[in-house]
């Protein structure tokens, strides 16, 4: 076994240092012969406290560096191995290469950073709850496909009731939603026994029904249930008066905040309480769990639930968040990405989120660079996080170890 | 994800698979389908209205029988490959991308082709669709077999992909009709098309072809899963893969070629599409087939004949759904509310015996 998993993690490391490779090559044959000029970063806005200067790059001498190191990183990973560090040396060459790239699109002109990493943070939002809805419910070992119809769910019921009652209780209501479909995903595979997938298929499948039929059959006539009031951004006094941090971390809406809030409380609850132990061992060793007299039935109920209120909350992000709308379908596989998240950060809250700031940052990335007119079809670059995903997954899941007991459904004796 | 063992066509408990599950299943979702109208304030003489509409416009004509027929088939082309991913134990969500290229495909190959005599334009755009499916496919297959990664991900990451390509394919100008600027292909000549079959009837009946290839395959794939070796190499390894590993089958290969044969069914289900129902490609004509066939598989027990039955039973929907939409006004959707609900009744065999205890006298789940 040991033999196997050695093979297949030093196949996995050459397929990542090939990737690597060939970004290099990418790299150096076509984006830094064309980066002309330098590319100028603005990091302040005018009227802020305290301005910074741009930050000021030379196109193709920048370009050039990264390439050569990109494929420094490449050929030692193919030739020498070093499976510990391939995920690290993957993210780092990764890293470096969206760099380049962004170099080479704004490679004379100017661009605010600021702006965009505000803008990642934002998008990250629902990826690092559906992660971290991810990472509750499969520490207890259940597989949670239907986060995306969590999310769904969310974002339909925080405009509907958002539209009727105000922005606060849509978003208690889109919490209490997601809750119901964590408990009904609990219920089809703890009680009723289903294959996990399959119901978390069944979970998208049908909130997108329910929502797509209720907004064409309803909100098509009665416009004003679904105008629900956004949340504005919250400054935080001082902090966010900070240069380039401020703006990015310390004035964004309570989604912002309350993604990080959660993905630290979920670290706390799973790694340094007793229930968090209980949730774990239910995870890596169901029976052993049990024998200890822990309930293993309920313990991935009232996770699964918890996971399925995290999901309600980030869907709401997509409406009372941003447009204040809803619109059939508007996650957008937002909620697979997350389950992506969640395996590039290995299962815990705090990986999860900083994944899910990677693909946020991919995300803003590609609308930024659309304004910024470079040749590259729009198309390709809306693929971007996409491919992102399937390269994360790809290069790190045979490394990241899941719940040991994660997708099997347990008999109690 | 179902028991697997069994080979013969038809067996007494898979006629409660194949039949009886399928008709509790179906009936309840209906009544939560009228419970969900209920609830948005439609009438009682509107939904009883719509549900007729439901069965006249699926089975009430020879129209709507063309119709079902036409919705069906690439529901059970798609939903046999699906079925075949899911008996090696890969849950293939990509068909849906594997459908846009497998169409796209088609139309290129049927365009490039269109000189030729019917006899060879028409085969080729049909395996150049049935190629491009299997190499899209191919993508997630390799993924899983070399990294790892699973293939839920990669495929709905695949299917994502499939529309921007798509989109970005339609405005080139290999592909692009002449003198648009919006994103449509050229027409398929008609030397490529499928044949429609029922025009000394009426001019408007869209039944085509497709039918023989899609029985012919259904055939294929009984044969493929339960009289190759092939076969019991795919239904070993979603058994037991250590088992099947131990035994000497290549799981990797096994894997890339299970995605392979998939993906040229769900590619042939896009070729179906735009070679004998749209004439050409649009952005989004995959219209969540591959959803929804995945639904098909699942309700179809993974078994080539139940697909067809579901896939029959899916096609009927679809065409009475549209007819419910303009006789009663009721939103297609609810189809799909319909459709969600029928696999979750089928793919929880303990909950269907909670709503139906006198229903069953099965001994054990499977």
């Amino acid at each position: 076994m040991t033999v196997l998993l050695d093979k297949a993690r030093q196949r996995q490391t050459r397929v990542t240092g090939v990737i690597l490779i060939s970004i290099a090559l990418l790299l150096a044959l076509f984006l830094a012969p064309d980066a002309t000029g330098n590319a100028t970063f603005r990091l302040s806005r005018p009227n802020d406290t305290w301005p910074v200067p741009n930050l000021v790059v030379p196109g193709g001498a920048f370009i050039y560096v990264v390439s050569a190191f990109t494929a420094f990183l490449g050929v030692r990973l193919f030739l020498r191995g070093g499976a510990k560090w391939a995920p690290l040396i993957l993210g780092v060459g990764l890293a470096v290469a969206v760099a380049a790239f962004l170099v080479w699109a704004t490679a004379g002109k100017s661009f605010s950073l600021t702006g965009m990493l505000q803008a990642s943070l934002v998008r990250a939002v629902p990826i690092a709850l559906g992660g971290l809805a991810g990472v509750l419910s499969e520490r207890v070992a259940v597989v949670n496909i239907g986060i995306e119809g969590m999310l769904l769910a969310g974002a339909f019921t925080g405009a509907l009731v958002g539209s009727l009652a105000g922005g606060l209780a849509g978003l208690a209501a889109a919490v209490a939603v997601g809750g119901v479909f964590g408990f009904a995903l609990a219920a089809l595979v703890v009680t009723y026994r289903m294959d996990q997938i399959i119901a978390g298929v069944f979970i998208n499948l049908f909130v997108l029904g329910v929502t797509s039929y209720v907004s064409s059959q309803v909100f098509q006539e009665y416009r004003a249930l679904n105008n629900a009031p956004v949340f504005r951004a919250i400054e935080i006094p001082i902090l966010s008066d900070l240069p380039v941090i401020g703006p990015v971390f310390f004035n964004q809406n309570i989604f912002v905040y309350g993604a990080f809030i959660l993905a630290a409380l979920a670290t706390y609850y799973l790694f340094h309480t007793r229930y968090g132990l209980r949730a774990r061992a239910v995870g890596e060793h169901p029976r052993a769990a049990d024998t200890l007299g822990i309930n293993v039935y309920r313990t991935r109920y009232v996770n699964v639930t918890i996971a399925g209120m995290v999901a309600g909350f980030g869907g709401a992000w997509f409406t009372l968040g941003s447009v204040g709308r809803f619109d059939e379908g508007m996650t957008g596989g937002r909620g697979f990405i997350g389950l992506a998240a969640m395996i590039f950060g290995r299962w815990h809250p705090v990986g999860a989120l900083l994944a899910a700031l990677v693909f946020g940052f991919a995300d803003s990335l590609q609308q930024k660079l659309a304004l910024l007119g470079t040749p590259i079809p729009s198309e390709f670059l809306a693929m971007a996080p996409y491919i992102a995903t399937i390269v994360v997954v790809a290069g790190v899941v045979g490394r990241a170890r899941a719940p040991a007991a994660d997708g099997k459904p347990y008999v109690k004796e | 994800m179902t028991s697997a063992t069994e080979g013969r066509l038809l067996g007494r408990s898979q006629i409660e698979d194949l039949f009886i599950v399928p008709a509790f299943a179906l009936v309840a979702a209906l009544v939560i389908g009228a419970g969900v109208m209920l609830a948005t304030g439609v009438t009682f003489s509107t939904i009883g209205q719509s549900y007729v509409a439901l069965l006249r416009g699926s089975v009430g004509s020879v129209n709507a029988v063309s119709e079902t027929l036409t919705a069906a088939l690439p529901l059970v082309l798609a939903g046999l490959g699906l079925a075949l991913g899911f008996r090696a134990g890969l849950f293939n969500i990509g068909a849906e991308g594997q459908i846009i290229m497998g169409g796209l495909a088609a139309v290129v190959a049927g365009v490039a082709l269109g000189d030729l005599p019917a006899i060879f334009a028409l085969p080729g755009a049909l395996f150049a669709g049935a190629l491009a499916g299997a190499l899209y496919a191919s993508i997630a297959g390799w993924l899983k077999a070399a990294t790892g990664a699973h293939e839920v991900i990669s495929t709905i990451m695949l299917n994502l992909i499939s529309y921007r390509l798509l989109d970005y394919l339609l405005r080139t100008p290999l592909i692009q009709k002449e003198g648009r600027a919006d994103p449509i292909s050229k027409s398929v000549p008609d030397a490529a098309e499928l044949p429609k079959l029922l025009t000394f009837i009426d001019i408007n009946l869209r039944l085509h072809a497709g039918i023989f290839l899609t029985l012919a395959m259904v055939f294929v794939a009984y044969w493929l899963l339960f009289r190759s070796k092939l076969g019991f190499e795919f239904r070993a390894s979603g058994e037991n893969p250590v088992a099947a590993r131990v035994a000497g089958m290549n799981a990797g290969l096994t894997i890339v070629l299970a995605m392979a044969i998939a993906g040229a069914l769900a590619g042939l289900a896009g070729a179906n599409q735009t070679l004998g129902v749209l004439d050409r490609a649009t952005p989004g004509f995959s219209a969540g087939i591959g959803f929804d066939a995945i639904a098909v598989a699942l309700l179809g027990r993974s078994h080539p004949v139940g697909v067809l039955f579901a896939g029959l039973l899916f096609g009927a929907l679809e065409a009475g759904g549209r007819q419910m939409q303009v006789d009663a006004g009721v939103s297609i959707d609810l189809i799909g509310i319909i459709q969600s609900l029928v696999i979750v009744f089928i793919a929880a065999p303990l909950l269907m015996k909670t709503i139906f205890p006198w229903g069953f006298r099965r001994s054990d789940a499977p």
